[in-house]
């Protein structure tokens, strides 16, 4: 506040208030005034509010906890009676057999499943992705993108049901033609007959059904790559493509990876489609075209039900393998992509 | 008649025209305007353009901003249709050859009419020397000798003593002055005919605005410059020929009156002009 | 203009236009200032003569009918060169492998022939793009056939009298006219109760928790995102057993449709949350801040100003949802367990549901027993496209207040099926 005044007792005045006001110079015995402490003090209505609101918060976490602990605790004296050995071994439940259930062929099927899904899913997701976010047309790109975005959400069982009628006895030629024209590659290779339930299958069907994820994502990242490095490529003389991998693919390499890392915890956990086509087996194979195989979610959802001869207490185990799984990569996904370049700008 | 572009020839400096054409890459085009009309989903933002950007020249394109300057220069280097909803008419002629005929690729035309942006855009990801060859890159052109190329360009843009000894650090670590001068010693290397500037000093500080001025005024005699700007001292201070856009209320953009850089500021025909140029208003 | 007024001619090459014919015969700085035309008032000048017409746009295209050449150019090559190779040649069966042998053949012609007759740069660029279509367009292929196979495999053998009205308790194997005394109805039932419970559940403590993440905040907000960031790809088998060992191993619940719709609610929950703080987010602070400043409480600036802005987000979020878990199956194998009989109490017994249904009866041997999955994965199918549906009316119904921020804002509908993470966004004080 600055006051302005000719007379000699406003003048003095000035002087005063210039002290009071704290104008006056610094000098070292004086203080620098501290910042007042404001309370905030809810009234009632708030404070239950407020309380209500972050008990729901404290109860999400307490739920998450709540289920590790649980599967843990089920599961724990599976993992006392066989050990480690749980997961090296392989094996149905035999009584009185020691070591006598191992989920080593479900661990190294959900592996192959999750491989041959990526590697058929993520590079269509990614071409996906490139085409709704820089080839289609404005006027129908709402749609395609509704359409694929539908995808995501028709119900796993459906796939199943289509694969195993549909995809199927078509793959079974393809498999076999692969069989016998590449059998030079030690995973083509096939000892017996019949190819139908086989890891490949699966792994397919999973593959179709991560696209919607990986493209959704990728398309969100391709979308915000700078319009002025994109404009400064295509004045340089690039063509479309060469403009998309200057510009868009490197500032997009980090969503691209939490979205296939987002995409493999998907095509971990998916239980119903590869249990309708797989059979179950507690042979540990890498011959992924023929029949057999079999994953964790799958050994838990066949043996559940019926009652069968796997003990309650495994099977709750691989629920806590499954979990803990699922959850770890789904961290460091997000991690990923909210770090990265692109992530960082992805208003999710 | 129409005849297509000739393609880009392997580079060398040194090297006489490999085939022949109506001119050789590399030297400095005249770019001739006619009836150019620009639409943005359906509203007519410029009308009728008649213009010619003489060889070896600078021109500037000077207006209040919202009256189709940029607009204009995008149609230049057929950047004008990446827009959706862009559509435009009118011809425009690089070294009498119309860059908009059946049978040319806008990738080609780029090629020979390069752009320089107003926020500077270097690849981040790449590094100063990558960027510098980018063009190149795309183009597919190897030029004899790289790092000739890489210091010929940087030197002309005024950047080479500054970066000379860290060739190898990404694009995106330099100040803003130096990002647009690397961006000007990346549109130089691939030679074009004619180099078009949108504003290229409006984001930065009076001493880089300086040094672009400068590289503009050294490299006019191999490369056509056109530049937009909306300071009228950097029009006086840099151009030879400049043009007065005027888009006036609920019409779309014209050029008012055009000549050489003298006339328009010193003696302009045109009333609107001469308020322009005086600071009446813009 | 030379100051005594006589025109000189212009520089050879340079064509000055001037629109006004008003010349002057004094030199223009001797003159008063004018203000510019468009704002003084009668001081227009004359209007120019316009252009009667305007050229017509012309649509420069990268892509012309040399391109369309070369493509089916290449296709038929193609499809002659594979065909020799596989059925002259060598002994390779046909079928898929023919048609991937064809596509590689395709994509190489193409490249070749762009390559001779334009030039290599494009050949890369056509061939990017031909990729990149045909990837989408199997997608959207394969997305379209199986919902019109589900469909074509359903619909004929409907009974529409029975479908919605019988169970499955009148089944006979002898029965020539089975289909007609079965029916769906008690997965129906189980489904919509379900369902039901879920969200009444879920969608409250979804919002709350939303608000407590946007809103509210507080020390362990941080913590909390990342929960339902972990929660959110959680398995459903997972939620299943999580459910089955917590509650009905320990005989709290038997297997109920209950315990089905607490597993799903371990689904639904995380979706909707991260649907919900976005839909929040959006809503501009101004009005936030308006309402403090007439000094309303949090809790009625959340209830009266956010949540209604907010309001068609949350409902899509919630339609969503429900799209979400309706489809579910492998947590209700170990909750509900499925049952052939309608059973209307969902705390008490077995419960079926539409997947419950699809997954026992399609392993039957009986063609009956396969109809009728098939039939209830039609009904299962349409559900979902008409909640999907439902949800982008919605979307589209902005509520009060509500910008767009951006072009494509409607696709976060799709994050409630994808474990997204949220970003944090920087706490502000």
């Amino acid at each position: 506040m600055t006051v302005t005044t000719t007379s000699r007792k406003g003048q003095r005045n000035a002087e005063l208030m210039a002290i009071d006001l704290d104008l006056a110079p610094r000098t070292p015995e004086r203080a620098v005034p501290t910042p007042i402490t404001i309370t905030r003090d809810y009234s009632t209505p708030d404070r239950i509010f407020r309380r209500g609101v972050q008990a729901s918060g404290v109860g999400v976490f307490l739920l998450l906890v709540a289920i590790g602990s649980f599967l843990a605790w089920s599961g724990w004296p599976a993992f006392q009676k066989a050990g480690w050995s749980f997961f090296t071994h392989s094996g149905p439940v035999v009584p009185g057999a020691h070591p006598s259930f191992g989920v080593l062929a479900s661990l190294t099927g959900t592996v192959e499943v999750a491989f041959v899904a990526m590697i058929f899913g993520a590079p269509i997701a990614i071409c996906t992705a490139l085409f709704l976010s820089e080839y289609a047309p404005l006027r129908t790109r709402r749609s395609l993108i509704a359409m694929i975005d539908l995808a995501a959400a028709i119900p796993s069982i459906i796939f199943g049901l289509w694969a195993f009628f549909e995809l199927q006895p078509n793959v079974v030629g393809f498999s076999t033609w692969l069989s016998r024209h590449l059998a030079f590659i030690p995973l083509f290779k096939v000892t017996s007959p019949p190819l139908n339930a086989s890891i490949f299958i699966a792994g397919l069907v999973v593959g179709i059904m991560i696209v919607p994820i990986v493209a959704s994502i990728c398309r969100e990242v391709f979308s915000l790559a700078p319009a002025g490095e994109r404009e400064a490529a295509l004045a340089l003389g690039a063509s479309k493509w060469q403009m998309i991998r200057t510009v868009v693919l490197p500032f997009g390499r980090g969503g691209m990876i939490g979205a296939v890392m987002l995409g493999l915890g998907r095509a971990l956990e998916e239980t119903i489609a590869v249990s309708i086509i797989l059979a179950g087996s507690y042979k540990v194979t890498h011959q992924i075209l023929q029949h057999g195989g079999s994953t964790i979610s799958q050994l838990i959802a066949i043996n559940f039900g019926s009652g069968g001869t796997l003990g309650l207490h495994d099977l709750l185990l691989c629920g806590f393998v499954l979990f803990l799984l699922t959850l770890v990569i789904n961290l460091a996904a997000s991690a990923i992509v909210n770090r990265s370049r692109s992530g960082a700008g992805v208003d999710l | 008649m129409t005849t297509t572009l000739p393609p880009a020839a392997p580079m060398d400096p040194g090297h006489p025209a490999a085939y022949a054409g109506t001119s050789t890459l590399g030297d400095p085009g005249q770019i001739d305007a006619e009836g150019v009309c620009a639409w943005f989903s359906g509203r007519l933002v410029l009308e009728t353009v008649n213009l010619t950007m003489e060889k070896s020249k600078v021109t500037a394109l000077i207006g209040p901003s919202g009256c189709g300057k940029s607009t204009f220069l995008r149609i230049l280097n057929r950047m004008h249709e990446v827009v959706p909803g862009a559509q435009l008419a009118g011809s425009v002629r690089l070294d009498g050859v119309d860059i908009y005929g059946p049978g040319q690729r806008a990738m080609e035309t780029r090629r020979h009419i390069g752009m320089v942006f107003q926020k500077p855009n270097p690849f981040p990801a790449m590094t100063i020397a990558e960027n510098v060859l980018a063009g190149l890159k795309f183009s597919r052109i190897s030029p004899a000798s790289k790092d000739d190329l890489i210091e010929e360009s940087l030197s002309k843009a005024g950047l080479w003593n500054e970066v000379k000894d860290r060739l190898g650090e990404l694009g995106g670590a330099l100040s803003g002055g130096q990002q647009q001068r690397l961006c000007i010693a990346r549109s130089l290397a691939v030679k074009p005919r004619v180099l078009l500037m949108d504003e290229p000093c409006s984001a930065l500080d009076p001493t880089s605005t300086l040094r672009i001025e400068q590289t503009i005024k050294e490299i006019a005699d191999e490369v056509t410059v056109v530049i937009v700007t909306h300071n009228m001292q950097q029009a006086q201070r840099v151009s030879d020929y400049c043009a007065f856009f005027l888009a006036e209320e609920n019409q779309p953009g014209r050029v008012i009156e055009a000549g050489r850089t003298e006339m328009i500021f010193g003696e302009p025909t045109d009333q609107r002009t001469f308020d322009y140029v005086n600071g009446q208003f813009g | 203009m030379t100051p005594d007024g006589t025109t000189q001619t212009a520089p050879k090459g340079v064509l000055v236009t001037t629109t006004s014919a008003s010349t002057q015969s004094a030199p223009l700085r001797d003159q008063p200032a004018v203000v510019p035309p468009a704002t003084a008032e009668g001081m227009l000048p004359p209007t120019p003569p316009r252009p009667r017409r305007l050229p017509t746009p012309i649509r420069p295209s990268a892509f012309g009918a040399q391109d369309v050449a070369i493509l089916v150019g290449a296709a038929l090559s193609a499809l002659c060169l594979v065909w020799i190779v596989f059925y002259q040649l060598t002994s390779l069966s046909g079928g898929l492998g023919f048609l991937i042998c064809w596509y590689l053949a395709f994509l190489g012609l193409t490249w070749f022939g762009t390559a001779q007759i334009i030039e290599r740069q494009v050949a890369t660029d056509r061939v990017v793009a031909v990729v990149v279509v045909s990837a989408a367009l199997l997608v959207v292929g394969i997305v379209i056939f199986i919902v019109g196979w589900v469909t074509y495999k359903a619909v004929p053998t409907i009974h529409w009298g029975s479908l919605f009205t019988k169970d499955q308790k009148n089944f006979e194997v002898a029965d020539p006219n089975a289909l007609a005394h079965v029916g769906i109805l008690h997965a129906i039932i189980g489904t919509i109760e379900q369902v039901l419970i879920a969200v009444a559940i879920g969608v409250p403590f979804a919002i709350a928790t939303a608000i407590y993440l946007n809103e509210v905040r507080g020390f362990g907000s941080r913590t909390v995102r990342t929960v339902v960031t972990a929660m959110s790809g959680t398995p459903s088998v997972v939620a299943g057993i999580f459910i089955y060992s917590m509650l009905i191993l320990t005989h709290v619940l038997n297997y109920s449709g209950f315990a089905a719709s607490l597993a799903l609610v371990v689904i639904l929950l995380p979706s909707v949350t991260r649907v919900v703080e976005e839909v929040l987010r959006v809503v501009p602070s101004g009005l936030r801040e308006a309402s403090q400043a007439l000094g309303a409480p949090e809790w009625r600036t959340v209830w009266s100003v956010v949540l209604p802005t907010a309001r068609s987000g949350v409902v899509t979020a919630v339609l969503l949802g429900i799209a979400r878990i309706v489809g579910e199956t492998a947590p209700l194998l170990f909750t509900a367990f499925g049952s052939q009989v309608k059973n209307w109490n969902p705390f008490l017994h077995d419960q079926g549901a539409l997947p419950l249904v699809i997954w026992s009866d399609v392993r039957q041997a009986q063609p009956v027993l396969i109809d009728l999955a098939f039939q209830a994965a039609f009904v299962l199918m349409a559900l979902v496209l008409i909640l999907f549906v439902l949800a982008r009316i919605f979307s589209r119904a902005k509520g009060k207040g509500r910008a767009k921020t951006r072009p494509d804002e409607d696709d976060f509908l799709a994050r409630v099926f994808i474990p997204i993470p949220i970003e944090e966004r920087e706490e502000s004080t």
